[in-house]
């Protein structure tokens, strides 16, 4: 195999790495509350002009802990004052919910900061190349991923290791149960929808300096997002991370292979022969409601 | 409280919502049949990839109408701008149509998209309105589907390959020398490859790739390796609107060298991707730092108003709207037919570059000065002084014709 084949992967890699901090969120939401959040994207979005608004103030080192935190403080109002309310209702309420936010919130985007697409660049302190040999990486890239696999393990260690974990894994599979149980699953959607939302503001963060900041920007990762949860199946935290690291994989060989065009339409592909012979996606799991 | 009283105090309010929405409605209808105002259309992208070079457009052409009222109106009438988002190039025509039939505009002006430049030419030359161009480069405009009441403002690909052209040749890049190009897959694209494929087949330059990209991407890091493994003499990015900051984001980010170039730009790309990673040579059709009175004093308005200077996009549409003002003024009318002789006999204008302009009869396409920019680095003085120009080109002793499109390379029949 050729280095630069190898570098295709290591890029496919990084590529699933986006999708998985974006997926991950919708996935848990969705799960533990049924929501299809067409928002998501959004989040993201407020996450990197939130970057580009603190960063000269904070720094990128600030901007990389601060404004996922109010992200994930934007999530939580969210989810008490409106996701809260279509838990338990016709899907199709919520889907229309956040549709409506998410263009209320580009638009808002856009009347802040205009349409223009801004500028940030990468710190000074993580420019730079590695290079292995004939390979070669950016310091910026590996940092990235770094934080993201960080970010990954804690939240498996959140729903596998932990009391909280456990509710959140039992309200996926039998959200009645656990109420008969005597236990109030409330404070645990609030908290999965800060969290996934601040996933989701992370991503916003650790991508402003390499890609362009503009109202839109959400849309553009949602529905690779969408596809990798419906890969990887409901309910299944490691089949979004496998889904969206062999999504980034599929994308980085067809491109090292010599057909970047295909790049997009192979990730469609996949969903589609995934819908064709597992329906409920790889890993999915049998979510007795969503049958 | 009665069920009925609720009830009925309900319909009173929703016919009293439903009485107001008729009336909000109706203006633009009573509007329509006044004669004290002259109203022209403005049509651009102000969402999708393009929305925000659209939204230049936008500020722009209200700064004008500003300054055209300020100084008088047109034909001694209140001159209106009627503002829409073009969306896509159905939409765009549906909404020429309105604008002209309902609304009665005397002119339409805008775009970006040359797709949908094509589908409002259709209507303009339906319903005899003429329409400027004032974002759409697409050489075809200009060729195969030119038409009798299409302008362009918008240089034509053509003078932008051959500007930038001239500029990459008097640095050494291209006689003898390789380049790896990178096209976004859509019309654009395959138009400015064309023409700029005929430009190095002509100069002696070879391809040493070239490859289509979606116009969706927007992780560049493969390309980025290829192009290592390549070793070009040049990187051409003829890329689609953000692509291009991310392109240039990316290509700092892996600290590639190769001289980088484009044939299609605008400098609010450079701006987005800011100093730190702004480099390379791409040709423009205006910048804010041209060096006239008319441009000094178009920035200074702009920036004034917007806070922020007008990038090349602004200048367009500012430029479109003054044109029609001072053309109708002049000849007091606005009868197409009128301006279109007028306009095919040379009127020259004054574009805000150090010669004047004027629409070439042959195929409407203004022959006007370009420029390179090239950027500066850190060393910039601030977010939006990041680039250095070139003289204008074609050069003060040549004709404004010869870098843009032959008849033999665009032949032009005017329906």
């Amino acid at each position: 195999m050729s280095t630069l084949f190898l570098q295709h992967l290591a890029n496919g890699l990084l590529d699933g790495t986006y999708y998985l901090l974006i997926a991950l969120g919708l996935s848990l939401i969705f799960s533990l509350g049924g929501i299809v959040n067409l928002a998501h994207g959004a989040f993201y979005a407020v996450g990197a002009y939130l970057t580009v608004l603190l960063g000269p103030h904070i720094g990128f080192g600030g901007a990389l802990f601060v404004s996922p935190l109010l992200v994930a403080l934007l999530g939580v109002a969210f989810e008490r004052l409106l996701f809260q309310r279509f838990y338990r209702s016709d899907p199709i309420l919520s889907l229309l919910l956040t549709f409506g936010l998410a263009l209320v919130a580009e638009q808002t985007l856009r009347m802040i900061f205009g349409a223009p697409p801004l500028s940030y660049s990468i710190p000074s302190w993580l420019r730079g190349q590695i290079f292995l040999g004939d390979f070669i990486y950016s310091r910026y890239r590996a940092t990235l991923l770094l934080i993201a696999a960080t970010c990954v393990a804690l939240i498996w260690l959140l729903l596998n290791r932990t009391a909280f974990g456990r509710v959140v894994k039992a309200g996926v599979q039998n959200p009645d149960m656990v109420g008969a149980l005597g236990i109030s699953l409330s404070p645990y959607m609030m908290t999965v929808a800060g969290i996934g939302i601040g996933l989701a503001g992370l991503a916003g963060v650790l991508l402003a300096p390499i890609y362009s900041i503009h109202p839109a920007m959400g849309q553009d990762i949602i529905t690779p997002a969408f596809v990798v949860v419906v890969i990887g199946g409901l309910g299944s935290f490691w089949g979004v991370v496998v889904a969206a690291l062999l999504v980034g994989l599929v994308k980085g060989a067809t491109i090292g292979l010599g057909y970047p065009q295909w790049s997009t339409a192979v990730i469609y592909l996949m969903m589609l022969l995934v819908l064709l012979f597992r329906p409920r996606g790889l890993f999915g799991e049998r979510i007795q409601r969503f049958e | 409280m009665s069920k009925d009283f609720t009830l009925s105090r309900r319909a009173a309010l929703g016919g009293a919502v439903a009485a107001g929405a008729v009336i909000i409605a109706k203006p633009s209808v009573i509007l329509a049949q006044t004669s004290d105002v002259i109203r022209f259309g403005h049509l651009t992208p102000r969402t999708g990839f393009l929305g925000p070079l659209g939204e230049y457009g936008v500020m722009a052409a209200d700064l004008a109408v500003e300054e055209i009222n300020a100084a008088g109106g047109v034909l001694g009438r209140k001159l209106e701008i009627l503002k829409e988002d073009s969306v896509n190039p159905q939409t765009a025509s549906t909404k020429a149509e309105r604008m002209v039939e309902r609304d009665k505009v005397a002119a339409i002006i805008g775009e970006i998209s040359s797709a949908s430049c094509l589908t409002i030419a259709q209507v303009a030359q339906r319903t005899k309105t003429l329409y400027i161009n004032t974002g759409g480069n697409s050489d075809a405009l200009r060729g195969t589907n030119c038409s009798k009441y299409m302008f362009h403002v918008e240089s034509q690909n053509s003078m932008y390959v051959k500007t930038c052209g001239r500029s990459l040749m008097a640095q050494g890049l291209v006689q003898g020398k390789k380049w790896f190009s990178l096209t976004a897959d859509y019309a654009f694209g395959h138009d400015l490859l064309k023409v700029a494929k005929r430009f190095m087949e002509g100069a002696g330059g070879q391809f040493a790739a070239d490859k289509l990209v979606p116009t969706d991407l927007t992780d560049f890091s493969a390309l980025l390796l290829e192009i290592r493994n390549a070793r070009p003499d040049l990187v051409i990015a003829n890329l689609a609107g953000n692509q291009i900051t991310n392109f240039l984001k990316q290509y700092s980010e892996f600290g590639l060298q190769f001289p980088v170039g484009g044939f299609g730009f605008d400098t609010a790309l450079a701006w987005a991707a800011g100093k730190e990673n702004f480099i390379g040579t791409w040709p423009v059709v205006w910048h804010h730092l041209i060096d006239t009175p008319n441009t000094k004093k178009f920035v200074a308005a702009f920036t004034a108003k917007y806070r922020k200077p007008p990038e090349n996009q602004a200048w367009g549409d500012y430029l479109a709207v003054k044109i029609f003002a001072q053309s109708m003024n002049e000849l007091k009318s606005t009868d197409s037919a009128k301006i279109i002789e007028h306009w095919e006999k040379g009127a020259k204008f004054d574009v805000m570059k150090t010669r004047e302009g004027y629409f070439r009869a042959r195929d409407h396409q203004m022959m006007h000065e370009m420029f390179t920019v090239s950027g500066v680095g850190a060393k910039a003085p601030n977010q939006w002084d990041i680039f250095a120009a070139s003289p204008a080109v074609p050069a003060a002793n040549e004709s404004l014709e010869v870098i843009a499109s032959t008849a033999e390379e665009n032949e032009c029949k005017m329906a």
